[in-house]
């Protein structure tokens, strides 16, 4: 936008250690009046640091911060929310049984005498902000009622009551549907109009190069250039990003599905409050074939996989792997009969970050020969596969003995990846297997397994990310409610996946 | 287990270390933030402010009581110039010293033990009731076996009486998730009043001569363990004092080196983790609370077969060796080399400030027990607060230009 208009903030030569690393090394940033400023990079680069320095989180062990052209010490949130900041966490901190109003003025409630609450006036004044910068929200409705886009507005909102003239907002598109972000796109020019600065936090190329005015690339705590987002490129900026050429088209041949490899009938599972999530949903994975769930988050897809693996009691239908039926059997059970498992949540499931990367590669097979026998360990031979797999995977930071969680996202997920792929299963279930990672780690997650498929194994991807389903899957199914709503080929659009993906495209599915 | 399943708040800097929620997650961070340093200085720690206490409440000197306790203890009996009468009195100090340590590893590792499971047993008192009952029972009857046999009997019975003890409230714990907290204290109370119960006037195993003595028959000869070190007849140290070494053995290659010690490491370190791998958490639960109140019974009959030999009721509510167990698993980290370090210090500490044992011109004997209670509770407390002890630490190393 206005080249020529003011700084709104400086911050300069900004270095931040932390035990081990040097997460903000002689950072430069600055943010004009009225623009989008983007900051890229990949996990761990040192976005989120330098944020949580400006939101007063962190204390820089170097460099200065200028709001405003005034020198400013942000020791505390307070003091960056009294400067002018507002920050639109990633995670959503709002209490869900409070109304919006309740929730956008907590802290700084409208008063009677200064002990009761003036709800009346909170909702006038919620209206109003409202209203002046097209943020539709009901101020009266409940949070947990509203929709996660409408969340995401009140958050918004919640930092321009606090007058906040510059406003953060940290991956702002990753909770949303393809719909829901165009919106959001929308509410930001409108704030940009009104003179709001806006610092936008983000790993997708394709939105920043739309958003935003400017943008920052940030590779391992330091910066790496600001361009204009005029003529930025999406490959020019994954280059920048991760220091290498990076191809972001997974390049695959024609599918060549054979038989039926995991089959999944009419099952019906619930959550655990007793909640019915997965509502008589059936589908097939073929040997050759990678096979996309998309959805949004909360449609049932945790206890799919739960029930498809073994970590949930399926009430009724029946799952098959192979020639198998292993609809009531253990995780245990399902590993044996083939089935290999990405988890959703690698930190919390896929490994044991205190063991060693040898002994999370055990994790399904240590009761066997070769890597014990009677009961009794052989730590070598473990630290053995492992050494060759952390070679054939390129597992960096680390050896066997190094702790699971001492690895990087990127590396932690290789090391699933190995785990589960070594076993040779007959079906891959990956489960949003690239969350959090950069660029060049999904790169490699990505070519994996399309070899995978490639090598004759089902494959079955769920994930909230629409481009990756599109890009990696040879047939898409969309779940709704606990139930499939349709089936698409891989030309289908965004938008056309995004309908069902919330209920419109009910009733016309479009069979391959 | 549907309390498992909760899905975890991610962390929403997504910057912090690693989401550490376990308790065996935030001692292993802590070993490894700290190494062995955090330990020592845990303990040194205690040792100061009990030393401050001391000063305080006596204005005696700390370190000529502290002196006194090592001696006590029968620690001086290292220095080759320690001749003639000292020498053999510090022999003999060593030796009580040793008696205790034995029980002490034994109960330490069997708060150990359930802690690399994620569990915390606070049973050690009620297993090792179990077990002095089972071989004080044992070791009391059956006259003219053969002396070893008689023993593997009596110690085997009160190691697997320690293990179904505390096995009980592993099976409620895997089958109904009751908190192991609470189950093994009230199994504590329960073991108290049965053992109450056996050895009061006119119970199952009241002495046969003594009919108004309420305490057990004494342990025949040849269930006794062989004294190696010293007069039997003055409390010699026994063979126990092995069987606890090898003790610290096994409790390593179990963890370490079995599919076993595997499984009850993943599900201490991380429930969800193992149970998406294909480890049942609940039959682990279970396995290592057996364990655990297995090394406890074989410390309670290991203590009857070496220097007790016999029970009376005011011992069995005057056991405190279980909780003694806590403190050392805690000092020592929950590993095998800590928890034998951690058990011969308060051993040390047990035995200096006995009436027998302290010099009473340095130190009232009845307030020095008082000072080891003082001491544990110290570091349990500092232990307990490791935090505060690793963020000393970081700040002294902040002070050092690096």
């Amino acid at each position: 936008m206005a080249d020529e208009s003011r700084t709104v903030l400086e911050m300069r030569h900004i270095t931040k250690r932390f035990p081990g690393t040097v997460a903000n090394d002689d950072v430069d940033f600055d943010l004009r009046e009225g623009e989008v400023h983007a900051l890229l990079g990949e996990n761990g680069a040192g976005k989120s640091t330098l944020m949580n320095i400006l939101y007063g989180l962190y204390h820089p062990d170097e460099g200065e911060i200028e709001i405003a052209g005034k020198p400013v010490r942000l020791g505390t949130p307070r003091a960056a929310i009294d400067a002018g900041v507002g920050m639109v966490h990633q995670h959503f901190m709002l209490i869900p049984v409070m109304t919006v109003a309740e929730n956008i003025v907590l802290a700084e409630e409208p008063t009677h005498g200064r002990a009761f609450l003036d709800l009346r006036e909170a909702n006038r004044r919620v209206t109003e902000i409202s209203e002046r910068f097209g943020l539709a929200v009901d101020p009266k409705a409940t949070v947990q009622d509203i929709s996660v886009g409408q969340q995401q507005r009140v958050e918004i909102l919640k930092a321009l009551y606090r007058n906040a003239d510059i406003l953060v907002l940290d991956e702002p598109t990753a909770v949303l549907t393809p719909q829901e972000a165009k919106e959001l796109f929308e509410i930001i020019r409108g704030l940009t109009a009104q003179g709001k600065s806006i610092i936008f936090i983000s790993h997708k190329l394709n939105e920043v190069t739309e958003v935003a005015d400017r943008i920052t690339v940030l590779r391992r705590g330091k910066k790496v250039e600001t361009l204009p987002a005029a003529g930025a490129t999406e490959e020019s900026l994954a280059r920048l990003m991760v220091g290498r050429e990076v191809l972001l088209r997974v390049e695959k041949g024609v599918s060549h599905p054979t038989e039926v490899l995991l089959e999944v009938e009419d099952i019906h599972v619930f959550d655990d409050r007793g909640i019915q999530k997965v509502r008589g949903l059936s589908l097939a994975v073929k040997a050759g074939e990678i096979v996309g769930v998309a959805g949004i988050d909360g449609n049932g897809q945790t206890e799919l996989i739960d029930a498809m693996t073994g970590l949930r009691k399926v009430a009724a239908g029946t799952v098959t792997v192979g020639s198998k039926d292993v609809t009531h059997d253990s995780a245990f059970g399902h590993f044996h009969a083939g089935l290999g498992h990405i988890p959703e949540d690698r930190q919390r499931r896929g490994l044991v970050l205190e063991f060693s990367i040898a002994e999370n590669i055990a994790l399904h097979d240590y009761r066997k020969a070769p890597d014990s026998r009677f009961g009794w360990l052989y730590p070598r031979r473990l630290v053995q596969r492992a050494a060759r797999l952390i070679r054939e995977y390129d597992v960096r930071g680390g050896g066997p003995a190094t702790p699971g969680g001492s690895l990087s996202g990127g590396n932690q997920q290789k090391v699933v990846l190995a785990r589960e792929i070594d076993r040779n299963p007959l079906v891959l279930i990956a489960a949003q297997p690239t969350r959090g990672l950069d660029v060049g780690a999904i790169e490699f997650v990505h070519r994996r397994l399309v070899e995978e498929r490639d090598e004759g194994r089902g494959i079955l991807l769920v994930s909230l990310e629409l481009e990756e389903i599109l890009s990696l899957s040879d047939r898409i199914l969309v779940i709704y409610e606990g139930e499939i709503v349709g089936e698409y080929t891989p030309d289908a659009t965004e938008e056309e996946l995004g309908l069902a993906m919330t209920g419109g495209g009910r009733g016309q599915e479009e069979v391959a | 287990m549907s309390d498992l399943e909760t899905p975890s708040p991610t962390d929403p800097s997504g910057l912090g270390p690693e989401v550490r929620q376990s308790l065996m997650g935030r001692y292993d961070l802590a070993q490894k933030a700290g190494g062995l340093l955090a330990p020592v200085l845990t303990a040194v720690l205690a040792f100061f402010v009990g030393g401050l206490v001391v000063f305080a409440t006596t204005g005696k000197n700390p370190l000529a009581t502290y002196r006194a306790i090592f001696d006590g203890a029968g620690f001086n009996w290292f220095f080759p110039w320690v001749t003639g009468l000292e020498r053999s009195n510090a022999a003999a100090n060593m030796q009580q010293t040793l008696i205790i340590t034995t029980s002490l590893i034994l109960t330490g590792l069997a708060v150990a033990f359930a802690f690399r499971c994620g569990l915390f047993n606070i049973g050690g008192t009620g297993q090792y009731i179990v077990g002095a009952v089972l071989g004080v029972w044992l070791g009391s009857s059956f006259a003219g076996m053969n002396s070893f046999l008689h023993i593997l009997l009596a110690i085997v019975a009160g190691s697997l009486g320690g293990a179904i003890w505390a096995g009980i409230a592993g099976f409620l714990k895997a089958t109904v998730g009751a908190h192991e907290v609470i189950s093994t204290i009230m199994l504590n109370w329960i073991a108290i009043w049965v053992g109450v119960f056996l050895f009061g006037l006119g119970g199952p195993l009241q002495n046969d001569t003594q009919t108004y003595v309420p305490i057990s028959n004494d342990v025949l000869d040849s269930a006794k363990l062989p004294v190696f070190w010293g007069d039997p007849l003055l409390q010699g140290l026994h063979v126990g004092f092995f069987i606890a070494l090898g003790a610290l053995v096994v409790f390593w290659l179990l963890l370490n080196r079995t599919t076993l010690g595997y499984g009850v490491r993943a599900v201490g370190f991380n429930p969800e983790a193992a149970r998406y791998g294909g480890i049942s958490v609940p039959t682990n639960y279970f396995l290592a609370m057996a364990i655990s109140g297995g090394f406890a019974g074989l410390a309670g009959a290991i203590d009857i077969l070496g220097w007790q030999f016999r029970l009376a009721t005011g011992d069995v509510q005057g056991v405190s060796i279980g909780f003694v167990g806590i403190a050392v698993a805690l000092l020592g980290r929950n590993t095998a080399i800590g928890v034998a370090l951690s058990a011969l210090l308060f051993g040390g500490l047990l035995t200096g400030t006995s009436t027998r044992n302290l010099d009473p011109e340095i130190f009232k004997p009845e307030l020095a027990s008082n000072l080891t209670l003082l001491i544990q509770g110290l570091v349990v407390l500092f232990v307990g607060a490791d935090i505060i002890v690793l963020w000393l630490m970081a700040r002294v190393r902040r002070r050092r230009p690096a």
